[in-house]
């Protein structure tokens, strides 16, 4: 049960690199890595998820606070490297329609 | 008891210092355990410590006894920590309590009754893995043409999930009437849910509503699991999918909604993610698996099939539920 996250700042782009499980156990500390994202105007995220072996809902509810907190300054998230699982997910709970997702096999966005 | 104490230490420090043998060092780690139930402080300890070697070894020069003044002075702080700490734990299992209290306020604000109409049974189990249930149930029927269930699991778990689920409580009560179409009734909830949640709080929830006279099954999700359906001249399960983003994500969001026919002996099985997301050792349990257990069991009726299920899940788990275990079963008789 552990989890990495790595935030790496180009110009206009936020690069975050996840790995490890997301669960209640580890998503507060995703939660605070994804905070000292400084928000402004257009702002330009990825995160890779493609070392993400396991997330739940307490997960789901981190990037889905990023995400509508990123979208509100009409910024962009999107999220790659998804495993088969976690594609079950996003689509399953509809995120899927309304968030950038690209899956692990280097499918194309839906 | 000071009194009693101080001779016991005595007792200890003079055996230790004459022998030293291992059989005397494990004396003293007994007596503090003693000393520690008693709340005897850090800076007693040393005082009771400084008055048997005094006893013992009056002739010690004064720079030892004057040490232990700087050192009793010293650890007054422990003793104000070890103190806290007390009072940390006491404040501890008095929120415990409170929150055993918040659990039966929640199991009673949120009651909800099973309908009771022909043709149908209904099966029910919802386990919290803790003491406050993320899993909700709410059934809406007019005891006589429709029953209708909605499945919900909040995520966010403990005490804002439990105030969450009176606001849908309160969204499902006011909708009354049982005829309504669930992509309706998902509507309705998002959009209180949406004006009300964290930005990290959401709900999935499906909706399903059996109507007598027509024997049809109607529902819409927005977010959850798919319900199974079990096709009962076919010995077949399918899932039952519908587009609906979760709820209290965005405000206007339309829901599909599609239906099927029941013949006697089909059942519909809604679940949360406690069921689909169980986790052994080993790792995920297979759908599968789930499916035919609930395939061996098709003839018994609805409750002891979800009972049933429970019981075998939780055996494979180590009767250890990580998750809230949700299980609900619609099974036309006739």
């Amino acid at each position: 049960m552990n989890i990495q996250v790595i935030i790496k700042e180009e110009e206009n782009l936020i690069r975050g690199f996840i790995s490890g499980e997301i669960d209640a156990f580890t998503a507060p500390i995703l939660r605070e890595k994804l905070a000292t994202v400084q928000q402004k105007e257009n702002l330009h995220t990825e995160l890779d998820m493609s070392e993400v072996s396991y997330m739940d809902s307490t997960g789901l509810g981190v990037i889905v606070a990023f995400f509508k907190n990123v979208n509100a300054n009409n910024g962009h998230v999107k999220l790659t490297g998804l495993s088969p699982r976690l594609k079950r997910l996003f689509d399953i709970t509809g995120l899927g329609e309304i968030m950038d997702i690209e899956t692990d096999d280097k499918g194309g966005n839906i | 008891m000071p009194q009693e104490i101080e001779r016991q230490y005595k007792e200890i420090l003079k055996q230790y210092v004459t022998r030293q043998t291992e059989q005397n060092l494990y004396a003293g780690q007994n007596f503090s355990r003693q000393l520690i139930q008693k709340n005897i402080a850090p800076d007693e300890v040393i005082s009771i410590h400084k008055v048997a070697l005094e006893e013992a070894f009056p002739e010690l020069p004064m720079v030892v006894w004057n040490s232990f003044d700087l050192l009793i002075e010293m650890m007054i702080r422990y003793g104000l920590a070890h103190a806290e700490h007390q009072s940390l734990l006491k404040k501890q299992e008095e929120l415990k309590v409170e929150m055993d209290l918040a659990a039966n306020v929640q199991s009673t604000l949120l009651k909800t009754t099973v309908p009771q109409v022909d043709g149908l049974e209904i099966g029910l189990v919802s386990v919290p893995a803790r003491n406050m249930n993320g899993d909700y149930i709410y059934f809406l029927s007019d005891n006589l043409n429709n029953a209708g269930v909605a499945v919900s699991d909040v995520i966010g778990k403990g005490i804002p999930a439990a105030l969450c689920m009176s606001m849908i409580k309160y969204g499902m009560d006011s909708l009354q009437d049982a005829a309504t179409d669930p992509k309706k009734v998902l509507d309705v909830i998002n959009r209180i849910v949406e004006k009300s949640v964290d930005d990290d709080m959401f709900i999935s929830m499906f909706y399903g509503r059996y109507n007598v006279e027509e024997s049809i099954f109607t529902y819409a999700t927005a977010g959850h699991e798919p319900a199974l359906y079990y096709n009962a001249k076919q010995g077949e399960f399918s899932e039952l999918h519908a587009k609906g983003l979760l709820l209290g994500v965005v405000a206007n969001v339309s829901y599909e909604q599609h239906a099927v026919t029941m013949e006697t002996g089909d059942f519909v099985v809604m679940m949360t993610d406690g069921v689909t997301e169980c986790r052994t050792d080993e790792g995920f349990i297979e759908p599968e698996i789930i499916m035919s257990l609930i395939h061996s069991l098709r003839d018994e009726t609805a409750q002891t099939i979800v009972d049933t299920v429970f019981k075998e899940l939780e055996k494979m788990q180590n009767f250890e539920l990580r998750d809230d275990f949700t299980l609900v079963i619609f099974k036309k008789t006739s």
